[in-house]
């Protein structure tokens, strides 16, 4: 199973490069610097930390939209050209089709990762910088794995696009969300089942809105401990995601 | 993939795509609007702000401190700041502090951008500001407080409050990394320096004890001390 598995992400790194995928994120990073530097400029103070707030900002949900739409437009083209038909029936496993996109799509995010980290070199210490870009790749991860779930169950570009984008805003929004229902959670019992509804949310989503925080670059503070959480916690979710994706594709019949 | 003559390209075609063009420039060209002064909405409660960051708080409290600070410049006007609503503008800061209660940006527009107006109540509301959120990081936000102590005893004319704010310093503000010289601002507020003297002093310390690094920053306080100073030689020149 290793062996196909090995060569579908080989293949699929070799179609994100040759869709310029390094391109696109060299020119995203030349843009978020340039814009960052305009604000930054603006600022009367802190401009560095303005900076890097803004840089870091943009890189992440460039790198989130970057690799999320990679996923499903390919996998969507794969699926409209017949692709997939062909390798699902060959004589290897459904698992290592699945397992093999994800393999690829995963180290692809290497790519935004490591680049947009070194970026981050220039704000923040080495060891902060090196938290940021690790909780960055668990992230990409996880989108890389929600999407390719949302291309395979919905089978159509723009359905998976809005179901990843929404995943991925619910996923960073829901500390905030939970903040709000438990604060008007005393006002009444239709409040107090909406508050119990955002948690049972909470409970089914990654917290992204602790991943890749901008405050290691501003203010230090990222710790071993922390980061192993994050990756452990991705682990787990990216675990969960293949499942229900594999569930999906083993009940398909083509 | 090979590329045709453009006498491929039926000549409707290449009249729409000339005309549409044309009328987009000719829209354009159309005059613009008289401006008018927008006002300043109230800011969000916290929690809708943290919502709206998608966990980037930090970046949104400089985008927000940004936008308010280019809020008195609007297309084709540039308003003062008596124009500006100052309950507002401190709901604003407030929000902007909440979101990052480690930035330094928000106290030091209050003390150093809004409290240059020449309208008492508003100058009063922003010292009230910088006061009222010393109180919940004293040795970090203790150099806007010292600002503020300056601004009331020289634009206000309020020795009482000067005090009270030089009071809180050395009585609140005692971490490691509060210099000994900023718990005797009392005893600056009981010389008799006039305000670019006394600015000269608070910040020429700050820069000795590494406070202010940010070339920003120092750009901006000396661009204050000049505006003093041409304020005081203004009055000087006015005096009989």
């Amino acid at each position: 199973m290793l062996r196909p598995a090995l060569t579908i992400a080989y293949y699929t790194v070799l179609e994100a490069l040759r869709n310029r995928l390094l391109w696109l994120c060299a020119l995203m990073a030349v843009g978020a610097v340039g814009l960052a530097g305009f604000v930054g400029d603006l600022a009367l103070t802190e401009s560095r930390q303005t900076q890097a707030a803004l840089l870091a900002a943009a890189l992440r949900l460039g790198a989130v939209g970057l690799i999320g739409t990679f996923v499903v437009t390919s996998m969507a083209r794969e699926a409209a050209d017949k692709g997939q038909e062909l390798l699902l029936a060959l004589a290897m496993p459904r698992a290592a089709y699945l397992l093999g996109k994800l393999a690829g799509f995963g180290a692809l995010a290497v790519l935004p990762a490591t680049l947009f980290g070194a970026l981050s070199l220039a704000f923040a210490a080495p060891a902060q910088s090196a938290a940021w870009s690790v909780s960055l790749l668990c992230e990409l991860w996880i989108v890389a794995a929600f999407s390719l779930l949302c291309a395979l169950s919905l089978n159509q570009a723009m359905p998976a696009l809005a179901a990843s984008a929404g995943f991925y805003l619910l996923a960073r929004a829901i500390g905030g969300l939970q903040l709000i229902g438990h604060a008007r959670a005393r006002g009444g019992a239709g409040q107090q089942w909406l508050s119990g509804g955002v948690d049972l949310l909470a409970a089914a989503l990654p917290h992204l809105d602790q991943f890749t925080r901008t405050e290691w670059l501003l203010y230090g503070g990222a710790d071993p401990a922390a980061v192993l959480a994050i990756v452990l916690h991705s682990a787990l979710y990216i675990g969960l995601l293949c499942a229900a994706a594999l569930f999906d594709l083993y009940r398909k019949s083509f | 993939m090979p590329i045709k003559p453009l006498s491929a390209v039926p000549k409707g075609v290449s009249l729409l795509l000339a005309g549409t063009l044309a009328l987009q420039l000719l829209w354009q060209r159309a005059p613009p609007e008289p401006p008018r002064a927008a006002a300043l909405p109230a800011a969000p409660t916290a929690a809708a702000l943290r919502l709206a960051s998608l966990g980037e708080p930090l970046a949104m409290s400089r985008l927000l401190m940004l936008s308010l600070q280019a809020y008195d410049d609007q297309p084709g006007l540039s308003l003062r700041l008596n124009q500006l609503d100052y309950a507002a503008v401190a709901g604003w800061l407030d929000a902007a502090l909440a979101l990052d209660p480690r930035s330094q940006y928000p106290l030091l527009a209050a003390s150093q951008v809004y409290a240059a107006s020449s309208d008492p109540a508003r100058v009063r509301l922003m010292l009230d500001l910088v006061y009222r959120r010393f109180g919940d990081d004293p040795g970090r936000r203790w150099p806007w407080l010292a600002h503020a102590a300056l601004v009331a005893r020289h634009r206000l004319h309020d020795l009482p409050l000067a005090r009270r704010y030089a009071q809180a310093i050395r009585r609140q503000a005692t971490g490691p990394g509060v210099p000994a010289w900023a718990r005797e601002m009392e005893a600056l507020m009981s010389q008799d320096m006039n305000e670019l003297e006394d600015a000269r002093t608070l910040i020429g310390a700050l820069i000795a004890d590494g406070q202010i690094t940010d070339p920003h920053e120092l750009r901006f306080l000396s661009e204050r001390l000049d505006a003093i100073a041409a304020a005081q030689a203004a009055a000087a020149r006015g005096a009989p």
